[in-house]
């Protein structure tokens, strides 16, 4: 499974971004091999549509999960139409987030 | 001519100068309100409205039979106002200019045009005043497609006066863009002076000369005026703090016939205009 959490930084160290489609990094863990990969946000700066564009960015990455602060109301419709999980509120760091989400042979 | 009242500030009286100017130049006038999130000289005109008109947008519409899901709109659309997932396209008319580019590049031919609505507008009458306003429905977002609307209305062998909207974004623009002059409202405070100087610099790169008008002079402090001394501004007129002048704008009575005195002051100020802008 693929999960993707916003994060502040490029490593599990960081914590999360509360903010979806203005994050500094997507990290996309996949618990299967437990590898990362981080995506810096292209859409920090966007004029207008940053939601939008950050939410076709994470569906293209396929992941099963979306673990954030807050979504706004414009990529939340983009993540429901690709039937994406979304969940809102979480904080602390990247590292626990995996912990708490995925699968137990990960924990260690 | 074209004469457009802009601001910077918002409630610095653009519209007690506009609807003034309007009045004393009587004949041969257009009151054009390009404030279409809130157009409010009709409260003071209180005009005969004789027609009224729809205004809309041109938003994009995907034929999901014919897109592949390629993402090339999504990719040339400068507002991020389209998202295509592997089996989803969402658009956000909210977000579109309506610049077609979508259209132009889909390579299925996949997406078409459709109207959106987002306001109207309405023409009317008082005495030998014309008058114009432009309306955006509530929750739309874009009020520039309905300013360019608007504008199309202005006969050029009158004298059009233009009610622009505060703030200095594209709104702004759009209505004051093509002028022959703009007089900027301001009061003699911080706020004011702040965004004067906002909107003298949207003026100067537009190229349209302008001059300011000090409205509740008496309020604040004097640095309006030094500002426009030292950057060689003309200022128009002064107009006081004053309760007779509060009085009259809240039962909706135009300044100049309330208080008359005011008359000759803009037909001056028109005179002045007229002859060396016109």
């Amino acid at each position: 499974m693929k999960i993707c959490i916003t994060s502040s930084g490029d490593n599990l160290e960081s914590q999360i971004d509360q903010r979806f489609g203005r994050c500094q990094y997507f990290i996309i863990f996949d618990d299967t091999n437990d590898t990362f990969e981080a995506i810096a946000n292209p859409n920090v700066d966007a004029g207008s549509g940053a939601g939008i564009q950050s939410a076709q960015l994470v569906v293209a990455k396929k992941p099963s999960m979306l673990i954030t602060g807050e979504v706004g109301p414009k990529a939340e419709k983009v993540l429901q139409a690709a039937n994406l999980k979304i969940i809102t509120g979480e904080n602390g760091s990247i590292k626990e987030a995996i912990e708490k989400f995925c699968s137990p042979m990960v924990r260690e | 001519m074209i004469i457009a009242i802009a601001s910077g500030k918002g409630g610095t009286g653009k519209t007690t100068v506009a609807v003034s100017l309007a009045i004393s130049i009587g004949k041969n006038v257009q009151l054009v309100d390009c404030d279409v999130e809130e157009p409010n000289t009709h409260i003071f005109i209180k005009p005969k409205i004789n027609k009224k008109e729809n205004v809309s947008i041109k938003i994009p519409q995907v034929d999901l039979e014919k897109c592949n899901f390629c993402g090339k709109c999504s990719s040339v659309c400068a507002f991020n106002a389209i998202a295509v997932t592997p089996w989803s396209v969402s658009i956000f008319s909210e977000l579109c200019h309506s610049c077609g580019a979508c259209i132009y590049f889909c390579p299925q031919n996949a997406i078409s045009e459709i109207d959106k609505p987002i306001g109207t507008i309405e023409i009317g009458e008082r005495n030998e005043l014309n008058f114009i306003q432009g309306k955006l429905n509530v929750g739309q977002a874009m009020p520039t497609p309905i300013i360019k609307a608007v504008k199309k209305y202005i006969d050029c062998s009158k004298c059009a006066i233009i009610d622009a909207p505060p703030g200095t974004s594209c709104a702004m623009v759009h209505s004051v863009i093509n002028s022959n002059y703009c007089i900027l409202v301001t009061e003699p405070t911080p706020f004011g002076l702040n965004d004067l100087k906002l909107a003298v610099a949207v003026l100067i790169k537009l190229k349209i000369p302008f001059g300011v008008i000090i409205n509740r002079c008496g309020l604040g402090n004097n640095e309006v005026e030094k500002y426009c001394q030292g950057r060689d501004i003309k200022v128009l007129m002064k107009i006081p703090f004053s309760r007779e002048i509060a009085e009259s704008y809240s039962f909706g009575k135009p300044l100049i016939e309330s208080l008359p005195e005011y008359k000759e002051a803009f037909q001056k100020l028109f005179r002045m205009l007229e002859s060396n802008y016109g």
